[in-house]
């Protein structure tokens, strides 16, 4: 790591507590490295799309116990989640890259609390999470960019309040 | 390519869902989730000297490239890869819903309130602006949203992960069955 990086990245704290990516891959690459997660991301998009997760009529299905379709859905990806960081660390995986791969807990914050019950009062709302948000604008429903701003608009109030609020 | 066309069942789009968790694992070490997204596009466009939003976020543009990636996904599929039928739901849904007049199921969402001409409306600023709000205000306040939380987190047995998941789903029990049907009547 360059000695810029170490003087401006001051927050690992934040970024633990915080965001999913937190992974420090020592490996530089070219820009193009990163087209393979727009790869991951079409097949993302276009199971969300497929699979009617993103759709409004499905979420208010779910909260209303009229359909098992989300459940099914929520439940076996946990599980085929469940058994591939298993064998993960089972068997030491590496990247293709030759890193091992490595695994970061999610620490408690009361925020899981709080934070969980507001997301779901929005998931029931607007029938979307984040990523539901960026498939339902590919897949023509437009006006969910007003939306998906408003989403940035929320995170961004919540970095500005985030030292008073109870954590 | 028919059967790509309809929906698909639960117990092809679950599992191929959880493969995400390997599958950006083995790209390069990175956890599956999407709202972190929304805080790189804040500490990318306005951070404001707001220390949550001051970090290296250059780092993190892999998972800029992969909600791109999303959109894309969801273009093909509309373009491609959709039979255009209109969404079968539930027909309890159904009864209930067109009391609140809503009974257009050619998209995902339901045409009468997800709409330009809707947006500057009472109901229409509840549904996509205040809704959206609290989705982005949530999830980071939670510090992960389904994806983050309910399949990354679950996956590699984070408790913390489970109780978000739980306020997830009381969260949105509560809006659907008592607050949202005073909302739709709007």
């Amino acid at each position: 790591m360059s000695t810029e990086l170490k003087e401006t990245n001051t927050d690992f704290e934040v970024r633990s507590l915080d965001a999913v990516c937190i992974n420090e891959s020592e490996l530089r690459h070219s820009w193009w490295y990163n087209l393979k997660y727009l790869i991951a991301g079409v097949l993302f998009g276009i199971i969300l799309v497929k699979s009617e997760v993103i759709s409004w009529f499905r979420i208010q299905e779910m909260f209303r116990l009229q359909s098992f379709h989300m459940y099914g859905v929520i439940g076996s990806a946990v599980a085929v989640g469940i058994i591939s960081v298993w064998l993960i660390k089972r068997y030491n995986a590496k990247t293709i890259h030759g890193e091992k791969i490595t695994l970061h807990p999610k620490p408690f914050s009361q925020g899981q609390i709080y934070g969980g019950l507001l997301f779901g009062f929005g998931w029931a709302i607007t029938g979307a999470c984040p990523g539901p948000l960026f498939a339902l604008i590919g897949n023509g429903t437009l006006v969910i960019i007003v939306t998906l701003l408003s989403a940035v608009a929320g995170t961004w109030v919540y970095g500005r309040l985030r030292e008073k609020l109870p954590h | 390519m028919h059967s790509i066309q309809q929906p698909w069942p639960w117990y092809v789009a679950g599992p191929l869902i959880g493969l995400m968790v390997p599958l950006l694992l083995f790209m390069g070490n990175k956890t599956f989730g999407v709202s972190s997204s929304l805080r790189h596009l804040c500490a990318a466009c306005f951070p404001f000297d707001i220390s949550f939003f001051k970090y290296q976020w250059k780092k993190e543009i892999w998972n800029l490239v992969f909600v791109a990636g999303i959109v894309l996904g969801a273009w093909l599929s509309y373009q491609f890869l959709s039979d255009q039928q209109p969404v079968q739901v539930n027909s309890k849904l159904a009864n209930e819903l067109s009391g609140y007049r809503i009974s257009d199921y050619s998209h995902l969402a339901p045409a009468e309130i997800f709409n330009w001409n809707n947006l500057l409306t009472v109901k229409g600023l509840l549904f996509m602006v205040a809704g959206g709000f609290l989705v982005g205000f949530g999830t980071r306040y939670a510090g992960g949203c389904t994806s983050g939380h309910s399949i990354a987190g679950l996956s590699n047995l984070q408790w913390p992960s489970l109780v978000a998941t739980i306020c997830f789903m009381a969260g949105g029990f509560i809006m659907a069955n008592f607050i949202l049907p005073y909302l739709l009547k709007l």
